[in-house]
């Protein structure tokens, strides 16, 4: 890894391809355990481990102005970093519906239904997590989740804030939750996104042993 | 005859100015703040979407100066300059730098939108320039876009609508 210019310009492809491992190893577990939840079949998709610049990320994410639901946590311990699970508001509300079988869903912004989203936010994060501790032997936990319903850029931009005082580029560990059983309109998903603090990017790679230093 | 303009769009950590009849937008500000710097008499505008207070640590390494708010302002001020603005007659609005999550842990990080406030604010007191409006802090996103034309600046919230300062 460069230690001048730009410091997401220095990773090679075998340190993206353990990044993309480790957003495979917590995603999956977490769709293990919102399948347990909610008894139903959930699929995960790992379109890949990209970097991009700041405005790349907000179109992953669906655009800067797109509204969004996000979960958002800090994961503190070996290897600091930010996570979040997004969802479309109609997602949001299909989730708390099916949470509290209440089909007053997300729309009403009760406090139920901001406590059902926060307990998805600890299953989910908690299974990544733990995924993520088995794997690199790191000790990691997660912050009590914070929920807020806004402009998805103004959402993510949180999260790269650690990133933007060494990088004018993100590194994005974007995995998918979906169900795709049901009808189109049932359909459930969620994005996660998880932005590492840069010192926790040698910290993950050390401990699976993948050189630093090219 | 009335010109149509284009909007120009400012993305994350960038800047750039417009000639009316164009207007100039940046979308999504969250923590960052979207500052404007305009010359009224002639029609000409210029905006930054700055994401942090201060470039001291970064200065000789590289990355984008429009980051920055103290990097920021000193390059828009160049560039409306270089584009025919005269310095004493630019005046300032803001917008953004709210917080978007509540955290207990007050980590400076989770502060970063009112830092931001504090360092344009700063800046643009050291160098003169007036604040003619803001719509600062708070827990909300914002989407705005600034008409040379008019000097308004539009600024929308999901479910608050639009205002214009």
């Amino acid at each position: 890894m460069s230690n001048s210019g730009n410091f997401t310009e220095g990773f090679s492809p075998i340190q993206l391809d353990v990044l993309k491992e480790i957003g495979n190893i917590g995603s999956g577990h977490a769709a293990t355990s919102l399948s347990n939840l909610l008894h139903k079949k959930i699929e995960m998709h790992v379109p890949g481990v990209e970097v991009v610049d700041f405005d790349q990320v907000m179109d992953l994410a669906g655009g800067a102005d797109t509204e969004m639901v996000s979960i958002f946590q800090r994961m503190e311990g070996d290897a600091p970093g930010s996570m979040f699970f997004i969802m479309a508001p109609s997602q949001a509300h299909r989730f708390v519906e099916l949470m509290t079988g209440s089909a007053q869903g997300f729309e009403d912004h009760s406090e139920m239904a901001f406590s059902a989203l926060r307990e998805l936010g600890n299953i989910l994060s908690g299974a990544y997590l733990t995924a993520l501790c088995d794997f690199t032997e790191l000790e990691l936990q997660s912050t009590v989740p914070s929920i807020a319903q806004d402009m998805v850029g103004a959402i993510l931009s949180t999260g790269l804030i650690e990133l933007s005082h060494v990088s004018d580029a993100a590194i994005v560990i974007k995995t998918s939750l979906t169900d795709r059983e049901g009808r189109e309109d049932e359909f459930l998903e969620g994005h996660f996104f998880l932005f590492p603090d840069p010192p926790s990017y040698q910290k993950i790679f050390s401990s699976l042993g993948v050189c630093v230093d090219d | 005859m009335i010109k149509e303009g284009q909007v120009v769009r400012i993305g994350i950590g960038d800047l750039g100015i417009v000639h009316s009849p164009d207007v100039i937008r940046t979308s999504g500000l969250g923590s960052c703040v979207g500052i404007v710097l305009y010359d009224d008499l002639k029609r000409l505008a210029g905006m930054a979407h700055v994401m942090l207070p201060e470039a001291s640590l970064a200065r000789n390494q590289g990355m984008k100066r429009a980051k920055y708010a103290d990097t920021a302002i000193e390059d828009l001020i160049a560039a409306l300059i270089s584009a025919g603005a005269s310095r004493y007659r630019l005046k300032a609005k803001l917008a953004g730098g709210a917080q978007m999550f509540q955290f207990t842990s007050s980590s400076d990080t989770m502060r970063i939108g009112p830092r931001n406030v504090d360092a344009v604010k700063e800046n643009l007191q050291t160098l003169n320039i007036p604040i003619l409006a803001e719509d600062v802090g708070g827990r909300s996103g914002r989407t705005i876009e600034f008409n040379p034309e008019t000097m308004d600046l539009h600024i929308r919230k999901v479910n608050q609508g639009e205002s214009v300062i």
